[in-house]
């Protein structure tokens, strides 16, 4: 079973007048078949986590280990991670100009498959995802995310994890900037991939509401670069009604 | 494309659209169109044709001190049948029909040439083949002067192709008759030392279409001056340019479409990719539509990909029109930049550096390349832009 250990995790970034430390320890592990929120402040190190897992170069790793099945994720490149079977639904996914959805997909799909998906199923296989996440097949001759809505993205991103089929998703506010029916859909589209228990969640996010539609099986609080407390998912109701005062020294973090 | 916000440093994209203004095309220029290179001062660079283009290292072709070596260009045409090739002297009445040189390295070319080839398509005449034309430079100074001519309802497909290292100033003449077809695609794939500056000029003639694809990768300086006019109403010209500018490469694409006549059409799409330090690349795409010119149809395009820090480009769409009563007229002019973060998209799907690159890359010039229309040509450039690629990792 794959298991993603994050041990003792610190990550500092580039700011004007030197580094400054963003994750301060962070342990959290996160087994297929399992979903993990991670909920917080803004500004409490959250995307941090997220984007230092897929090896964002902004990141500077200053200590601790994270492993995949014992191997050394830290050690490996961006693209090696993925093809480890990281995955990462960004927050603000980017445009690639000159890129389409169909090329980009079916070259990703190649990299993390290890070969090229064959061309009947494979186009089967895009249409169905696209059609459950109720997205256009026009969709698939855009170039990647130029011009899309941020319902758009999301939903671009959420396909990816649906055909590519990580062993760790990492979902990076999902949630934020979408409307009810968007939110339902990714959630679908999330839950679709989680029922195959084949994939250990990481589930980031700011509000509650997602939670409603994407069950967790642990709920962790982050404060201020590390989790300051775990619990089941009635820990979610319990910040839905407290919200994260009672988390933050400084008091009223919470945007 | 990202726009505004994702501009390299130091790069410009300015477009204008001038209604019934005063023309900026001619005010442009230093001197009157002329065939006489003693009509035209030595430039210094501050003239508006000459701001972006590095004089120093235009070999003299600029100031009249580069002077033609016995070893500059060797020539070779290859025609089917049915095409005449000749070479002509001065006094030939075929040449400088299609434009007189606009600025003084054209002029200089037209006043300096001894020899002219002249290649003539019969009137009805439909190639099969191709005629190739190879430019290779011998390492010399030359000038430079082709026709390509094709008689009414004649269609043509002429590959020009510049190799080797020279010090090339040129002009080329496309003459096209009523009714005829022809597409042009010139190739300078010149060794890095070259410099190469030439003046295109094509006249088209009444239902006539005319293609021209530039594709510049080599040279030190590449310059080249596309110019359309027509000879008569409901002529089409497309201009289709390719660059792949690297480090201290300067390659420089200036096009002008008069619409001097009704009913005619024009297509304008240039799409460059830049990497490396100090590589430079310009366009500039004027088009003018005079007051006589009703019904006219343009659309041009310059699209930049940078693909690493300290290149450069420059972008200039320029629009003059004169008359309103035209069916359309536009332009469009960005530069992007393949930057770390579609790089790190792109990798956190699990797709290589060096592949993600070309990913990009050959996405950009995909469109361009599939309305060449030409097979071996396309796969020529695909495998070309691969070995540009390659050679930057």
């Amino acid at each position: 079973m794959a298991t993603l250990e994050i041990r003792n995790l610190h990550v500092s970034v580039e700011a004007e007048n030197g580094p400054r430390e963003i994750l301060k320890g962070v342990d959290l592990t996160i087994k297929q078949g399992e979903t993990h929120a991670v909920m917080g402040p803004n500004g409490s190190g959250k995307s941090t986590l997220a984007y230092s897992l897929a090896g964002h170069p902004k990141y500077t790793v200053t200590g601790g280990t994270v492993t995949l099945d014992g191997e050394d994720v830290l050690e490996m490149s961006v693209d090696e991670r993925a093809r480890a079977g990281v995955f990462l639904a960004m927050q603000y996914p980017v445009e690639v100009p000159g890129v389409s959805v169909s090329n980009f997909l079916r070259t990703s799909a190649t990299a993390i498959r290890g070969e090229a998906p064959k061309l009947r199923t494979w186009v089967k296989e895009v249409k169905s995802a696209m059609e459950q996440l109720q997205m256009d097949p026009a969709f698939a001759e855009r170039n990647v995310n130029e011009g899309f809505s941020g319902g758009e993205k999301k939903r671009h991103e959420i396909l990816q994890l649906e055909l590519l089929k990580p062993k760790i998703a990492i979902l990076d506010e999902t949630d934020s900037g979408l409307d009810v029916d968007a939110l339902r859909q990714v959630s679908e589209g999330v839950n679709r991939v989680r029922e195959t228990g084949e994939v250990g969640t990481l589930l980031i996010t700011h509000y509650t509401r997602i939670l409603r539609y994407i069950k967790p099986d642990f709920v962790h609080v982050f404060s201020e670069g590390r989790i300051v407390e775990s619990g089941g998912a009635e820990l979610a109701d319990k910040l839905e009604n407290e919200g994260y005062e009672a988390y933050s020294t400084k008091g009223g973090a919470s945007a | 494309m990202a726009e505004a916000q994702n501009i390299p440093a130091g790069s410009t994209t300015a477009g204008s659209i001038a209604v019934a203004a005063e023309s900026t095309v001619a005010t442009r220029m230093s001197a009157p169109p002329s065939f006489d290179v003693a009509d035209f001062p030595v430039p210094h660079g501050r003239e508006e044709e000459w701001r972006f283009t590095p004089l120093a290292r235009l070999r003299g072709l600029h100031d009249g001190t580069a002077v033609a070596s016995g070893e500059g260009v060797k020539v070779e045409v290859q025609a089917p049948e049915g095409v005449t090739v000749e070479t002509v002297g001065r006094d030939d009445e075929r040449l400088g029909k299609a434009g007189k040189p606009v600025d003084r390295v054209a002029a200089q070319a037209y006043s300096s040439f001894e020899k002219a080839s002249v290649v003539t398509v019969a009137k009805e005449a439909v190639l099969t083949e191709p005629i190739r034309i190879a430019v290779h430079g011998e390492g010399g100074v030359a000038f430079g002067h082709q026709v390509i001519e094709l008689g009414a309802f004649a269609e043509a497909v002429v590959v020009i192709d510049h190799t080797g290292d020279a010090v090339l100033a040129a002009s080329v003449d496309y003459v096209l008759g009523d009714g005829a077809k022809l597409t042009v695609v010139s190739v300078q794939d010149w060794d890095e030392k070259a410099v190469h500056v030439a003046q295109h000029n094509a006249l088209v003639g009444r239902d006539a279409s005319f293609k021209s694809v530039v594709v510049t990768f080599g040279g030190d300086v590449v310059r080249i001056h596309p110019r359309v006019e027509y000879a008569g109403p409901g002529g089409e010209a497309e201009l289709f340019g390719l660059y792949f500018t690297d480090a201290g490469q300067h390659q420089e694409h200036r096009l002008l479409v008069t619409h001097n006549l009704p009913h005619c059409k024009s297509n304008v799409a240039y799409k460059g990719a830049l990497q490396g330090q100090d590589a430079h690349a310009v366009w500039i795409g004027d088009v003018l539509i005079q007051a006589a010119a009703e019904g006219t149809d343009t659309y041009e395009l310059n699209r930049n990909l940078v693909l690493t820090d300290g290149a450069r480009v420059d972008s200039v769409p320029n629009l003059e029109i004169e008359t309103g009563e035209i069916a359309g007229a536009g332009h469009a002019s960005a530069t992007g930049r393949f930057d770390d973060e579609q790089l790190f998209y792109l990798m956190s799907r699990g797709i290589p550096q060096s592949e993600a690159r070309r990913l990009v890359v050959r996405g950009f010039f995909a469109e361009l390349v599939q309305q060449i229309g030409l097979p071996d040509v396309q796969e020529r450039l695909l495998a070309k832009i691969e070995a540009e690629l390659e050679a930057s990792v």
